[in-house]
């Protein structure tokens, strides 16, 4: 049974098509990257799945029980954690406070809440900053406070929306080797994200988007051989240069 | 914030104070003025619940102050209930009417949130200026019980049982407010203040915690209602259910500082001598001047701190715990040059 599944998910806003008859499965474990141009419908997916929508159409299953058209908080709860595409930090409170906020869902006293969130900011990194007001972060910062505060909800399946994208090179690498021990912590990743660079290296399988269809679900190396998916997103110079490898 | 060595002395001599204040001060004018700056601390400390930790701005709370002067002073005009059980009934009442409120507004963001809670008030004001069982626009008297005793809860030969009843009332609001903010609770509630949406990643019921907050500020608004109604003895829909009240709640809060404990105690502790004093000196030939000097205050705070008193002092201890490290690296590099 997959952990994730979606059949024929479709959000329709008035006149536009966010996403059309969308089926995937997620298998537990995976790390899969979604792709797609601007406007494809990767963050109504994600917003869909999370809660954040109701889908127009179609099924939302985890875990073998269908969520569709659940609540956030709810579909949270059942073990669904998310960042967002631009950082949602809780400005005014400390890092570990942000970091308590997610932990007290599993651990309703405060000092147990703390615990978990100490040990989530030694994890990602964060625990010199612990007492700096999240306003106060950089925004690479701000992101891991995000991971940070997503995983402190213990989630077994986990969407990050655009992690990376504003990071310098040494600041992705950390992300990805973040995103790799997740993993291995058996959390399911599925990250949208636009750096090929990151993504391919990264997922075990990539799904690609575009004008809210499912155009492709494939490894790595054959979605970047695959000529639908060249010709909607990575474009002529991304053969090229597949090419000259 | 961290503790600082003379915080928990001055605290204690502050407890003292404010116990000893009856016997220091004999003047039946600073013994009233104190017992309001009590009242509105506690009043402000039950909007914040609502107003400052989930960041829902009301201005309806006379709602439930009416409702609780309401409902404690016609079970003992017309069945002889104790007011003292009156003020538990009465701030069920305003649990219940703060969940009927509250579950259809809280799908409002922001202003219209605000704006609803206008509308509430005014129609709460309405109902009660025309629902005759308990007195229509005229209002109830209550009748003077003799003998100053705990239990009737009148005082008539010195106003010092009142001083300690509202300020046990202060303890309770404080020591509630000390618990939230570090609670579940609390945090959850500080989280929806400052974002909602990421609240609910996280699996925080929005609307429930909001609701929460609003039955924890209703019931401590009722209590008071029902002290004001006893202290007066009289009451009417335009002295209790009045705008005026709602605003007044959340200007002590936010001059003093929203979201924290000592804020809507130093809001009181200043607007309330301020009003007071004008109402006596300038009430005769200007009338209605104290309202002007709120309208100042809000125009004041608003531009220059939105974080009221308490994030001025916030702001003045952080320098000053700068400066003190400045000297101790300049000690040390001198030390080191020497």
């Amino acid at each position: 049974m997959a952990l994730l599944e979606l059949k024929g998910v479709t959000k329709q806003f008035g006149g536009l098509m966010a996403n059309y008859d969308v089926t995937l499965s997620v298998e537990e474990g995976e790390i899969v990257g979604l792709i797609g141009p601007n406007g494809a419908g990767k963050t109504t997916l994600f917003n869909c799945i999370t809660g954040y929508y109701k889908p127009t159409s179609g099924v939302v299953r985890f875990q073998g029980r269908e969520i569709t058209g659940w609540s956030p908080d709810r579909v949270c709860k059942t073990g669904i954690a998310r960042t967002f595409q631009i950082v949602r930090v809780l400005k005014e409170m400390t890092v570990l406070e942000n970091v308590m906020v997610g932990a007290f869902l599993r651990h309703p006293q405060a000092k147990d809440a703390r615990r978990k969130a100490l040990e989530i900011l030694e994890f990602t990194g964060l625990a010199p900053r612990q007492d700096q007001l999240a306003r106060n972060l950089t925004i690479a910062n701000k992101k891991r406070l995000e991971l940070a505060r997503a995983l402190a909800t213990e989630p077994r399946l986990l969407f990050l929306d655009e992690a990376m994208a504003g990071l310098n090179p040494s600041e992705t690498n950390d992300a990805v080797t973040m995103v790799r021990k997740l993993s291995e912590q058996q959390i399911t990743i599925v990250l949208v994200e636009h750096v090929m660079k990151v993504i391919m290296p990264l997922a075990h399988r990539v799904v690609v988007l575009d004008s809210g269809q499912l155009i492709a679900d494939d490894t790595p190396e054959r979605i970047a051989t695959n000529e639908r998916v060249i010709e909607a997103y990575l474009g002529e110079k991304y053969r090229a240069a597949s090419r000259s490898h | 914030m961290r503790t600082s060595r003379w915080q928990i002395p001055a605290l204690l001599a502050l407890i003292l104070f404010l116990i000893a204040f009856p016997y220091l001060f004999t003047q039946p004018f600073l013994q009233r003025t104190m017992i309001l700056i009590i009242m509105w601390s506690v009043l402000g400390l039950a909007w914040n619940f609502l107003g400052g930790y989930a960041g829902q701005v009301s201005f309806g709370h006379a709602i439930f102050f009416g409702l609780g002067a309401y409902t404690s002073t016609y079970l003992f005009t017309e069945y002889g209930i104790s007011p003292w059980l009156g003020m538990i009934a009465g701030a069920v009442v305003a649990v219940i009417v703060s969940a009927i409120i509250g579950w259809p507004s809280f799908r409002l963001a922001g202003h219209y949130f605000a704006i609803a809670t206008i509308a509430a008030g005014e129609i709460f004001a309405i109902i009660f200026r025309n629902w005759k069982t308990v007195g229509g626009a005229v209002g109830i008297y209550i009748p003077i019980v003799r003998g100053d005793k705990l239990i009737d809860f009148q005082f008539h030969d010195s106003k010092i049982g009142y001083y300690y009843i509202i300020l046990a009332m202060l303890g309770l609001a404080a020591l509630t407010t000390y618990a939230l903010e570090r609670n579940r609770i609390g945090y959850y509630l500080k989280a929806i203040r400052e974002d909602p949406d990421a609240a609910r990643s996280l699996g925080i019921n929005v609307t429930l915690y909001k609701m929460y907050a609003m039955a924890l500020s209703a019931a401590f608004t009722a209590i008071v209602g029902t002290f004001y109604a006893q202290f007066v003895l009289y009451i009417s829909p335009n002295t209790v259910f009045a705008l005026n009240i709602s605003i007044q709640m959340a200007l002590v809060a936010i001059l003093g500082g929203t979201g924290t404990l000592a804020g809507p105690i130093i809001g009181a502790a200043v607007l309330i001598p301020m009003a007071e004093y004008t109402r006596v000196y300038l009430g005769g030939r200007a009338g209605g001047l104290h309202l002007v000097v709120y309208g100042l205050l809000i125009m004041i705070i608003s531009v220059y701190q939105p974080g009221g008193l308490m994030a001025i002092y916030k702001q003045w201890r952080q320098k000053e715990t700068a400066r003190k490290m400045q000297q101790v690296t300049d000690a040390a590099a001198a030390g080191k040059e020497g």
